[in-house]
């Protein structure tokens, strides 16, 4: 008993036995949830993967109380999420799949706003802080209509900050975003593993999942049919081959390039009177560059 | 769980005041309505109403329920886009009350729609609308009003969290605006064919206008005031057992 509950004061997120069926058309029961077990440490970016419909969002659904699950428990920083909810509830936050913000409201007032109805002291205080730390200072003052797509995932997660959950759900924060967009998000999600935050995300992006968790489980058919590290799943495969294969740059590789030199173009040009002159020069190194690339493959 | 309704109801409020145009759309309708029976349809139809009334007189009270009627599709239109862009789910998986999301909206639906009644009650003075009434009697005409906008604000919940498209979502209101026609708002029920009179005179909609027009003129108000107030307390009761059950359905309760 006593090295059962040692154990599990270091999970953040406990799920057993979890059941979930809606009803179809005409009275059919479609069964997406057939007892799914899994857990998530403290202070790790869990994953949660699977293809469209396999039932990642109704499993986050369950564990943020939204829904109830036909059976099973789950427990969420200990407390049971069917019969402490408002524990629950107080122990995390819910990025849900849709940037859920008020893009009637500016960045700073959807902030102010979450920290008034979680309670916080100092709204503003907080709104400023959490501005400054997602870089969204300058466009404070806009409306969130206004905000690129990675702006606004951005922002969302910055309201589910407040207030310290315990616990943070993202349910595929990068769908949606251009790759600019994606790399962005990514960045902030490990900024937010590196403070000590339990995040468990969803995800049908292998990559997604390759470049944040500490651990990830597959959601397969209703239930997880392989959970670990990247290195103990990459061990139910046959081990790998070794083959030369000629490196070429992804179109993604060749977007952000693209787009990372636009940026400092301007930024060249908006810092520096004499822009013309560096400018060209930049465009000339980067030819040089290309075509040293080009050369060395 | 903390109730959170005013923190929420002042978001929505921004969003009215950051967007106009809700409420002169709302108004919109009505007014013009108003001003074309008042200065179209009004001489022609002078011969049917009471001798002595003054036709805007005799009009307001419809007016204010037919824009009434549209000004709570906006509120179902608030509620199906909250729904829709997981705002919901976010309030609700924070540690506040849930109904705080669903009054929050509720009362932004009423103080939007008395925004709107004032500002009709306004136009209808400048076309010729004079009232003599006393304060009592102003307090009981917005009584009813108050009433009747909670009524229709509980039942715009109901497509508001269930509808699956922002058409659904403000459709149920039109049936509503037209109510008024087929009622004693703009003609005494008295002029028109017995299978319509039947209809006119057993809607909702016949008494409020009688009961708002007689303690505006003045007159007795008779049973018609406990058939209007029942009308409007039994749809609130009934619509809002509906919304909070529908609401309610899937949530674990705390």
């Amino acid at each position: 008993m006593e090295q059962s509950t040692a154990i599990e004061v270091d999970v953040a997120v406990l799920v057993k036995g979890i059941l979930k069926s809606f009803e179809g058309p005409k009275g059919a029961t479609n069964k997406v949830l057939k007892g799914v077990d899994f857990g998530v440490k403290r202070g790790e970016i869990f994953a949660l993967l699977g293809s469209n419909g396999a039932g990642k969002t109704t499993i986050i659904n369950i564990l943020s109380t939204l829904m109830k699950s036909d059976g099973g428990t789950a427990l969420v920083n200990n407390f049971d999420v069917a019969k402490e909810p408002g524990k629950v509830r107080q122990s995390i936050s819910l990025t849900g799949q849709f940037a859920a913000v008020d893009d009637i409201l500016t960045g700073r007032e959807n902030l102010i706003l979450i920290a008034k109805l979680r309670s916080v002291a100092n709204p503003a205080k907080v709104a400023d802080e959490l501005l400054e730390r997602f870089g969204l200072t300058e466009a404070a003052n806009r409306r969130v209509s206004t905000y690129s797509g990675g702006m606004t995932r951005r922002l969302d997660i910055a309201m589910s900050l407040i207030g310290k959950p315990a616990v943070i759900f993202l349910d595929e924060p990068t769908t949606g975003l251009d790759p600019e967009g994606r790399h962005e998000v990514w960045k902030t999600i490990k900024e937010l593993a590196d403070g000590g935050t339990t995040i468990l995300l969803t995800t049908h992006y292998l990559d997604e999942a390759e470049e944040l968790a500490d651990k990830m489980a597959i959601l397969h058919g209703g239930t997880i049919i392989a959970q670990g590290s990247l290195g103990e799943l990459k061990k139910l495969f046959p081990p790998a081959k070794v083959e030369y294969v000629e490196k070429q740059p992804s179109l993604e590789d060749i977007f952000l390039a693209i787009i990372g030199r636009k940026a400092d173009l301007n930024a060249s040009r908006n810092a520096d009177p004499n822009a013309g002159t560096n400018t060209s020069s930049n465009v000339r190194s980067d030819t040089d560059q290309n075509a040293n690339r080009k050369a060395g493959n | 769980m903390k109730n959170k309704t005013f923190v929420l109801f002042g978001r929505l409020m921004k969003h009215i005041l950051r967007s106009p145009d809700t409420i002169i759309t709302v108004a919109l309708i009505p007014i013009a309505m108003m001003l074309l029976f008042v200065f179209v349809l009004g001489g022609a139809l002078k011969g049917s109403i009471p001798a002595g009334t003054n036709y805007a007189t005799f009009l307001l009270p419809g007016i204010l329920l037919m824009a009434i009627a549209s000004g709570i599709s906006y509120t179902a239109f608030r509620m199906f886009q909250d729904s829709q862009k997981g705002i919901f789910s976010r309030f609700n998986s924070m540690p506040i009350s849930r109904s705080s999301a669903l009054w929050g909206h509720v009362l932004t639906s009423l103080v939007s729609n008395i925004i709107t009644v004032i500002l009709i009650f306004l136009i209808g003075l400048l076309v010729g609308f004079r009232s003599s009434a006393g304060i009592l009697n102003w307090v009981a005409v917005g009584g009813i009003i108050i009433l009747f906008i909670l009524a229709l604000t509980w039942v715009a919940v109901i497509p508001g969290i269930t509808a699956s498209t922002m058409e659904g979502a403000s459709a149920f209101s039109y049936p509503l605006i037209f109510l008024p026609f087929i009622s004693s708002a703009f003609v005494p029920t008295e002029t028109m064919p017995v299978v319509v009179k039947q209809f006119a005179e057993y809607q909702p909609v016949t008494p409020i206008v009688n009961t708002i027009r007689n303690l505006l003129a003045e007159q007795p108000v008779g049973n018609e005031i406990w058939i209007a107030l029942a009308w409007c307390v039994g749809i609130m009761i009934l619509a809002w057992i509906i919304a909070m059950r529908i609401y309610n359905r899937k949530a674990i309760s705390s």
